[in-house]
């Protein structure tokens, strides 16, 4: 293969990001995904955009929906307790429909938590996170190649839908370094009839999300509502073995990961096991979930965390005569291939024989 | 016949919805006006914050984007940086700017950003009904001081300016009142410095002004005017805290 280099996790979203276009990254210092910003800070400058290290990732958020705003390329990245800060500014650009890329390299929580790897943020970025009826779209790498290629792509979809759009991480996809191509960004041009760049020679353009007359706020929710259905086009997911499996195990980002070695092992001891990774987390690829159900009936969400991802299995193939089981753990220690075949092993003997 | 009172081209002609005799109307009217007179009017992009104010989008011929409550300058450093040849304000209320979002206008300031941040100080938070803010005089009585501001457990109020002034990256700081003609005067020739500042690229330029807000002070506007020079200037004093005067 041409031209692999061997890259920390969190750079390659950095690299991805510079690569697809962004000039500005604004951001606070949060474990761990401190090389993003630090990253970001050495090479941004020289690539005619700015950084800058905020107050604050209240600050940070509206910075981004500030720069949102123009037009321009613009990201921030945290971590667990610095995403909920932004909440309210991820609110805000979703209701005045604000573009913006935001990483959650996410740690484990609640509270100040610890920096091990954790899935426990999927409900926050799945449902919304902050007030009000909206959603941002949700890409979750499972590799350090996919956190360079999926970057990209977020801001792809960003500009698209002039939503933000959520890269969810962890400390595991950015801490370990892996060997990757960085592919190059083909541009791609987005209407910018809405932008603010001062009202010459047009009529002055307002970016806001209050609406006080009769009836114009539920018009603008309805709107809002068919955009985030529409970006359902836009759904990824990966799978492997489906083809003979008696049984489906769904996981996505770094537990998939590591699933991938624990299924090998089953299927090396006779398990007919497959694997569903869901790419997009938002929206969720439930009818193609669904669709699997049609010939597998048994299914097992495994997660790092006491378990949120699995009522979207249950909603997607719940309805279709089906089991769906449970493995998962609150954040600690990394989870092993062996620690995952083990569990595999009970369930299948339970469901299969 | 020659018109005396002309409306600034940069303010729409629409009626605004503030209560009568509450200042907003007058610092909005001197703000439109120094658009005009720097020919600003299509380079600029206005934040609008949360308060009685964020309906400013309904009111300048401007590009206007809300911010959340506070949060106003963090937004303005985003718009600025990606459009550094644009004229870039903000327009706080004193719980906007004061209170919720005190970590973010200090910052924004210190940092130098290239921005004209326009203070208005009522004393009161106006739109969510007279709640006591942090500008609150010592006795004043809100919804949620009703027996009178008490300095003990509130702390005395806050003298924005005088802290913009003591940071290393404000150019210009300024507080104004525009209860007479004669301060109306010298508060606009004080806003054109906060404008300047920018325009020049010097760095941040802030321009406090002492406001009305008649409808929670419970007064008429005519008392309402009065309280400037009684009670706020003499606690507040107006003139140029930092930069040319
Ligand atoms: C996060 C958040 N908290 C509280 C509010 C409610 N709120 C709306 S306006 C306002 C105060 C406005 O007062 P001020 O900034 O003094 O402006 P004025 O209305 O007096 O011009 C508050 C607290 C809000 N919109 N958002
Ligand atoms: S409530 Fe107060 S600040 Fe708001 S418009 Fe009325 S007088 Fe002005």
């Amino acid at each position: 293969m041409a031209n692999k280099e061997l890259v920390k996790g969190n750079e390659a979203i950095a690299m991805g990001a510079i690569e697809a276009g962004c000039k500005f990254y604004f951001g606070y210092p949060i474990t761990p995904q401190n090389e993003i910003p630090e990253y970001m800070a050495k090479n941004l400058d020289n690539e005619g955009g700015t950084f800058v290290q905020a107050e604050s990732e209240v600050a940070s958020i509206n910075m981004l929906l500030g720069a949102g705003s123009t037009g321009s390329r613009a990201m921030t990245s945290s971590s667990s307790p610095g995403i909920s800060l932004k909440q309210e500014g991820i609110s805000y650009m979703c209701g005045s429909q604000i573009p913006g890329v935001i990483v959650n390299m996410s740690r484990s929580g609640p509270g100040l938590g610890g920096i091990s790897p954790s899935q426990g943020d999927y409900f926050q970025s799945t449902r919304g996170g902050g007030h009000g009826d909206y959603r941002t779209m949700v890409l979750a790498p499972a590799s350090v190649q996919e956190n360079y290629d999926l970057t990209m792509k977020a801001f792809d979809l960003s500009d698209e839908y002039r939503n933000p759009v959520l890269v969810l991480g962890d400390a595991l996809l950015g801490q370990m370094k892996e060997p990757i191509t960085r592919n190059k960004y083909k541009k791609k041009e987005y209407k910018q009839d809405w932008i603010l760049d001062g009202a010459k020679g047009r009529e002055r353009r307002r970016i806001k999300s209050l609406y006080l007359a009769d009836g114009d706020l539920t018009d603008h929710n309805w709107m809002l509502f068919e955009k985030y259905e529409s970006m359902k086009k836009d759904i990824m997911f990966e799978t492997k073995y489906l083809e003979d499996s008696k049984m489906v195990i769904v996981a996505f980002g770094s537990v998939a990961r590591i699933l991938k070695s624990s299924i090998a092992m089953a299927r090396e001891q006779g398990m007919k096991v497959g694997l569903f990774r869901p790419i997009t987390l938002y929206p969720f690829p439930t009818e193609e979930l669904s669709k699997v159900a049609d010939s597998i009936k048994n299914f097992m969400s495994i997660e790092l965390s006491t378990g949120q991802m699995i009522e979207d299995v249950k909603l997607s193939v719940g309805a279709q005569n089906t089991t769906v089981d449970f493995y998962g753990r609150p954040p600690g220690s990394i989870p092993s291939p062996d620690e995952f075949l083990e569990e595999i092993k009970t369930i299948y003997e339970k469901r299969i024989k | 016949m020659k018109q005396v009172f002309k409306r600034p081209e940069s303010l729409v002609d629409v009626p605004t919805h503030f209560c009568p005799g509450c200042h907003h109307g007058t610092i909005h009217r001197l703000v439109a006006e120094c658009l005009d007179h720097y020919g600003l009017r299509d380079k600029t992009i206005g934040v609008a914050s949360v308060g009685c104010s964020v309906f400013m989008y309904d009111y300048f011929d401007v590009d206007v984007v809300e911010a959340p409550h506070g949060r106003a300058p963090a937004v303005a450093t985003g718009v600025k940086r990606s459009k550094p040849d644009h004229f870039v304000m903000t327009y706080q209320g004193d719980g906007d700017l004061a209170s919720i979002g005190a970590a973010e206008i200090i910052h924004a300031a210190n940092r130098g950003e290239k921005l004209t941040v326009i203070f208005v100080n009522n004393t009161v938070y106006g739109m969510t009904g007279g709640q006591m803010a942090p500008t609150t005089m010592i006795g004043q009585e809100t919804t949620t001081s009703p027996y009178g501001r008490e300095e003990e457990s509130a702390g005395p109020p806050i003298r924005i300016a005088e802290i913009m002034a003591g940071l290393g990256g404000t150019s210009f700081v300024g507080r104004g009142a525009v209860d007479t003609p004669k301060n109306l005067m010298k508060a606009k020739k004080m806003l054109k410095r906060a404008f300047e500042v920018q325009i020049n690229n010097e760095g941040f330029g802030f321009m406090e002004f002492l406001s009305t807000c008649p409808t929670n002070w419970r007064m008429t506007a005519e008392k309402a005017n009065e309280r400037i020079a009684d009670e706020l200037i003499p606690y507040f004093p107006l003139g140029v805290f930092k930069g040319d005067k």
